[in-house]
C-alpha cells in the first residue's frame, strides 16, 4: 500500500508542479491546491499506513494507527484552506485591477526593479 | 594604563563632535578636535626612550578569543615614529583647517568626524600587532578616506574621485587580507610578532609567494604605487587640509608601514626585493615625469607624492638586500627609507598647506593663471620655497641629505651580485638619477611659476592678499622642521630612526645603538652622491627653462591608452556585464524563478539521498493493498488528470473536488476519521469558494505555451514527482529514531483524560499551535475581506519616477 501511495503522491506532485509553472493564473491555484493534498498524504504515508483502528483509546484494541501524523495533518488542512481562499481572492483583485491571468504580464516592469 | 584605548580615543571624542557643532557655534569646532592629536602626541612622545633602548610595549583587549583576533598594541620603532606622524601631522593639520574651513558655510561636524575616525582607523594600522584588526582599520581608513574626499558631495569630481579611492584601495586591502589569511595558515598565528619569530620556516612553505603578492597588491594600491597610482590625482578633490593629511603625510604612507613591517617576513625573498625596488622606482620615474605635465598645483603636489612614495618604497626594497650581504651600504637604504619618510612629510605637507592657502586667497589652482604672487604673499613664497628646495634635494634643507642617501643606495645596487641584479643592476642609478631629474624640474616648476613671472594678478577670481597668520602657522612650522632637521639629522636618527630601522630589520642589530650610520651633509669631493646631485641641479634647471619646448611631447600619448582609461572601461564594462548577467537571469517571471527553485530542490535531494545512501526501501514494512485503497487510487488518478488536462475551468473545479474527496475516502481508509471529516468539510467549502470566484476570473486559456516550455515544465515537474517519491519511501522504510507517538499513546488517558488521541493531542499537548492556527484563518479572512471590501483609488503620481 505504501509503494502504491508514494507513487500516487509522487504523480500528485507532478501534476501540482506542472500547472504552478504553467502561465494561467487559474491553474496556478489548481496546482497548489493539488500541492497540498500531496503534502497531507505524504505526511500520512511516512507514518506508516498500519494499523487496524483509528487511534481512539477503547479497550482491548492495542493496534491503532499513528496518531501524531494525523494531528499535523489536521491543521494542515484548515491552514492549506485558508492559504487557498486568500490566493483566489487575490487572483480575482488582480484580475480586476489588470484584466489579465497571463503570468507572463503579470511581471514588474524596470521601473519597479 | 591599557594603551590600546587611545586608538579609539578620536573615535569616542567624534561622537561628541556633532554636539559641539551643533550647540556652541561660537567657537570653531577644530578648537576642541585640535585637543584629541595634541594629547596623543604628547602621551606618545613618552615612549620615545623605551624605543629608543630597542624595546617595546605591547597592550591587549581580548574580542573574539576564540578566534584568536585581538586588539594588541604594539609599540615599537617603528609604530612609534607612524603614531607621531598620525598624531604631530594631524595636529598642524587640524589647526590649518580651522582657518582653512569656514565655520559658516561648510559643515564641520561630519568634517571633524570623519577626520578623527581617519585618526583612530590610521593609529589602529601602525600599532595594531593583529593581521585581522590591522585589516579592519586598514578598511576603515579606506572608508574615511572616501568620505572626506566625497566631503563636497554635490560635487560630481568630488564622488569620482572618492568612489576611484574606494574601489581601488579596498581591491587591495581585499587581496591583503587574502595575504593574512594565507600566513596565519602558514604560521598558525594572526600575530605579526610570531609571524616574524618565525619567519625563517615560512620561507619554504608552498603558500610563501602567493601570501608575499597579495601583501604587497595592498601595499601598493595604498601607497600609490604604478598602475594603481590613478586614484591619488583624483583624491585631490577633497579639502586641503585632508590632502595634506591623508594623502600626502600619513594615510599613503600605510602602505610603506606594511612593507617595512613585513620586511622581516618576506625580506630574504628575491621576488620581495625585485618588486618592491623595480616598482617603487618605476613608480618614482612615472610620478615625477607626470607631474611637470600638470596644470593644477594639487595634481603637481599628487604626482610628486606618487613618486616619492616609489622613492621610499624602492629604499626599502634595497634595504631588504642587507640580508644577503653585509655591505653596509644595505642597511643605509633602509635607514634612508625611514628618514626620508618623515622628511617628505614636512616638505610636502607644507607645500600641501600652501597648494590650499593659494587656492583659498586667489579662487584658483590653475598654475597658468598664477604667477608673481612672491610680493603679495611674501611669508606663502618662503614656506613654499624651503618646501619645493628641500623637495628638489638642495640643501640646506633635510630632503637634500635623504636623497643623497638615496642616490648612494642605488648606486651600490650596480655592484650587487644576486638574483641577476649584476645584469639590469644598472637600471637603477639610471632611472634614480633621470627621476630625481625630473623632480628637481616639478619643484622649481611648482614655486617659480606661482610666484614669480608676470603677474596677472588682477585677472583672478579673487583679489590676492597674504593669508590669515593662523593658516600660516601649521605650514611655518613644518617649514622650520625641515632646515632643523637638516642641522641635527643624527639626533633625530637616534631618537626615532634607528628605532625604526631596528624594527624593520630585527634580526641584524642588538640594539638602535649598534646601527652604525651617521649622517653627513658633506663627504667631501670624492663622493659619487654629490656629483650626481650637481649634476641633477644642472640638467633639471635647463630642462625647466625649456618646459614650454618640450611639454608638448606628452600630447603623444593617446588618451585612450591611459591608465585612467583603462579604469573607466573596467567600471563601464563591469556595470554592464553585471546588469547584462543578472538581467539574464532574473527575468521578473515567476515561472523562472520557481522553475530554479523546484530544478535545484529535486536535484539536491535526489543527488543526497543516493552519495549518503539513504534510499532504502524496505518491502516487508508495508501494509497489503487493499481493493478499496486501489479502486481510490484509480479514481484520485482519474481525478488529477481532470484537473491537468480539462479545457474548461468548470471541469476542472470539479475535478479538483474530486481529488479531495478521494483523499478524504484515503482517509477513511487508513483509520483516520477525525481528518475525513475536516476534508470533506474543507473540501465542500472549497469549491464552493472555486465557484464563486470562477464567475469573475477569466476562461482557461494557455496564452501561447509553447511546445518547448511545456517540455521544460515536465521534465521539472517529473523530477520534482520522483523526488517526492523516493522521499516518501525511504522515510518509511527507515526509522532512524525512535517515534515520539508512543509517549501520546503512553500519556494520553493519564495525563489528559482523553480517549481521542488526535484530539487530545491538537487541543491539549498542542493548544497553542492550534491557538495560532486559528489566528492565521483569522488573518486570512481579514485579508480575504479586505481584497473584496476596499478599493485604492489608482493615484497616477505615486510612481515617484514620473
Amino acid at each position: 500500500m505504501e509503494l502504491l501511495l508514494a507513487i500516487l503522491i509522487g504523480i500528485l506532485f507532478t501534476a501540482a508542479v506542472y500547472l504552478i509553472l504553467s502561465r494561467s493564473l487559474l491553474k496556478v491555484i489548481l496546482g497548489t491546491s493539488l500541492l497540498s493534498h500531496g503534502a497531507h498524504l505524504l505526511i500520512l504515508t511516512m507514518g506508516g499506513l498500519g494499523g487496524s483502528a483509528p487511534p481512539v483509546l477503547i479497550d482491548g484494541v492495542t493496534d491503532f494507527a499513528d496518531p501524531l501524523p494525523q494531528a499535523l495533518i489536521l491543521t494542515a488542512i484548515v491552514i492549506s484552506f485558508g492559504v487557498t481562499a486568500v490566493i483566489l481572492v487575490m487572483a480575482y483583485r488582480m484580475y480586476s485591477v489588470h484584466k489579465t491571468d497571463n503570468m507572463n504580464e503579470l511581471r514588474g516592469n524596470d521601473e519597479h526593479d | 594604563m591599557e594603551f590600546v584605548l587611545l586608538i579609539f580615543l578620536p573615535f569616542v571624542f567624534a561622537i561628541l563632535v556633532p554636539f559641539a557643532y551643533k550647540y556652541i557655534k561660537g567657537i570653531h569646532t577644530g578648537w576642541f578636535v585640535l585637543l584629541v592629536p595634541l594629547v596623543l602626541f604628547g602621551y606618545y612622545l613618552s615612549f620615545i626612550p623605551l624605543t629608543m633602548d630597542g624595546g617595546h610595549a605591547i597592550s591587549e583587549i581580548k574580542w573574539i578569543p576564540t578566534l584568536g583576533i585581538a586588539f594588541t598594541s604594539y609599540i615599537d620603532g617603528l609604530s612609534l615614529l607612524f603614531t607621531l606622524l598620525i598624531t604631530g601631522i594631524g595636529s598642524l593639520v587640524v589647526l590649518y583647517s580651522i582657518f582653512y574651513m569656514d565655520k559658516k558655510k561648510e559643515n564641520l561636524g561630519s568634517f571633524y568626524v570623519y577626520l578623527l575616525l581617519f585618526m583612530t582607523a590610521m593609529l589602529g594600522v601602525v600599532q595594531s600587532d593583529n593581521t585581522m584588526t590591522l585589516y579592519l582599520f586598514w578598511e576603515l581608513t579606506s572608508i574615511s578616506s572616501f568620505l572626506l574626499i566625497g566631503y563636497w558631495y554635490t560635487r560630481d569630481k568630488s564622488r569620482f574621485g572618492a568612489l576611484k579611492s574606494m574601489m581601488i584601495t579596498v581591491f587591495g586591502g581585499l587581496m591583503m587580507l587574502g595575504g593574512f589569511i594565507l600566513l596565519s595558515i602558514m604560521g598558525e598565528t594572526f600575530s605579526i610578532r610570531e609571524l616574524i619569530a618565525q619567519a625563517p620556516d615560512l620561507v619554504s612553505h608552498p603558500y610563501f609567494t602567493s601570501a608575499l603578492i597579495l601583501i604587497l597588491l595592498g601595499a601598493f594600491t595604498k601607497s600609490a604605487q604604478f598602475p594603481f597610482y590613478i586614484w591619488l590625482p583624483d583624491a585631490m578633490e577633497a579639502p586641503t587640509p585632508v590632502s595634506a593629511y591623508l594623502h600626502s603625510a600619513t594615510m599613503v604612507k600605510a602602505g610603506i608601514y606594511l612593507v617595512a613591517r613585513f620586511t622581516p617576513i618576506f625580506g630574504t625573498s628575491s621576488t620581495w626585493i625585485w618588486l618592491v625596488t623595480g616598482i617603487g622606482l618605476l613608480t618614482l620615474f612615472w610620478g615625477s615625469f607626470f607631474a611637470v605635465k600638470q596644470t593644477d598645483l594639487k595634481a603637481i603636489l599628487a604626482f610628486s607624492t606618487v613618486s616619492q612614495l616609489g622613492l621610499i618604497m624602492s629604499l626599502l626594497g634595497a634595504g631588504a638586500i642587507s640580508y644577503h650581504t653585509t655591505e653596509a651600504m644595505f642597511a643605509f637604504a633602509t635607514y634612508a627609507a625611514i628618514f626620508h619618510l618623515i622628511n617628505h612629510a614636512t616638505f610636502k605637507g607644507g607645500l600641501f598647506m600652501i597648494a590650499g592657502i593659494i587656492d583659498h586667497e586667489t579662487g584658483t589652482r590653475d598654475i597658468r593663471k598664477l604667477g608673481g604672487l612672491m610680493s603679495i604673499m611674501p611669508l606663502s613664497f618662503t614656506v613654499a620655497l624651503i618646501g619645493s628646495l628641500s623637495m628638489a634635494g638642495l640643501p640646506p634643507f633635510n630632503g637634500f641629505l635623504s636623497k643623497e642617501m638615496f642616490l648612494e643606495s642605488m648606486v651600490a645596487l650596480r655592484h650587487f651580485e644576486l638574483f641577476q641584479f649584476d645584469t639590469w643592476g644598472i637600471l637603477f642609478p639610471i632611472v634614480a638619477w633621470v627621476a630625481s631629474v625630473f623632480t628637481f624640474t616639478y619643484s622649481l616648476y611648482f614655486v617659480l611659476k606661482t610666484f614669480l613671472g608676470q603677474g596677472k594678478v588682477d585677472q583672478l577670481p579673487k583679489r590676492p592678499h597674504e593669508a590669515p597668520i593662523g593658516m600660516l602657522v601649521a605650514p611655518m612650522i613644518l617649514a622650520s622642521l625641515v632646515i632643523i632637521i637638516f642641522f641635527i639629522p643624527n639626533v633625530l636618527g637616534k631618537w626615532v630612526i634607528k628605532p625604526a630601522v631596528m624594527a624593520v630589520q630585527p634580526t641584524l642589530y642588538g640594539s638602535p645603538a649598534d646601527i652604525d650610520i651617521h649622517v653627513l651633509a658633506w663627504h667631501g669631493f670624492g663622493s659619487v652622491g654629490l656629483w650626481l646631485t650637481v649634476a641633477i641641479v644642472i640638467v633639471g634647471s635647463l630642462l625647466y627653462l625649456t618646459i614650454p619646448k618640450w611639454q608638448p611631447l606628452y600630447k603623444l600619448q593617446p588618451a585612450k591608452l591611459s591608465l585612467n582609461e583603462g579604469y573607466d572601461a573596467l567600471m563601464r564594462g563591469s556595470e554592464k556585464g553585471m546588469n547584462r548577467l543578472s538581467r539574464a537571469y532574473m527575468t521578473g517571471l515567476i515561472r523562472t524563478y520557481l522553475l530554479y527553485m523546484f530544478a535545484f530542490l529535486s536535484v539536491t535531494v535526489i543527488a543526497v539521498l543516493f552519495i549518503k545512501d539513504a534510499f532504502v526501501v524496505d518491502m516487508n514494512s508495508f501494509a497489503a493493498i487493499t481493493l478499496y485503497g486501489a479502486l481510490n487510487a484509480v479514481i484520485l488518478l482519474l481525478s488529477i488528470g481532470f484537473v491537468v488536462f480539462a479545457k474548461s475551468r468548470l471541469a476542472a473545479i470539479i475535478a479538483l473536488g474530486g481529488v479531495g474527496y478521494s483523499v478524504a475516502l484515503f482517509f477513511v481508509i487508513f483509520k483516520a476519521p477525525d481528518l475525513a471529516l475536516t476534508q470533506l468539510v474543507i473540501e465542500t467549502v472549497s469549491v464552493a469558494l472555486f465557484l464563486l470566484a470562477f464567475k469573475h476570473l477569466p476562461a482557461l486559456n494557455e496564452h501561447g505555451e509553447t511546445k518547448k516550455t511545456k517540455v521544460v515544465n515536465l521534465i521539472i515537474s517529473l523530477s520534482v514527482g520522483v523526488m517526492v517519491t523516493l522521499v516518501a519511501l525511504s522515510s518509511h522504510s527507515q526509522k532512524l529514531i525512535p517515534s515520539i507517538s508512543q509517549y501520546y499513546k503512553d500519556t494520553v488517558a493519564t495525563e489528559a483524560g482523553g480517549g481521542n488521541i488526535v484530539n487530545v493531542i491538537l487541543v491539549d499537548y498542542r493548544g497553542f499551535d492550534t491557538l495560532f492556527e486559528i489566528a492565521v484563518l483569522a488573518i486570512a479572512g481579514i485579508a480575504v475581506l479586505g481584497m473584496i471590501r476596499l478599493r485604492v483609488s489608482r493615484k497616477e503620481t505615486t510612481d515617484e519616477n514620473k
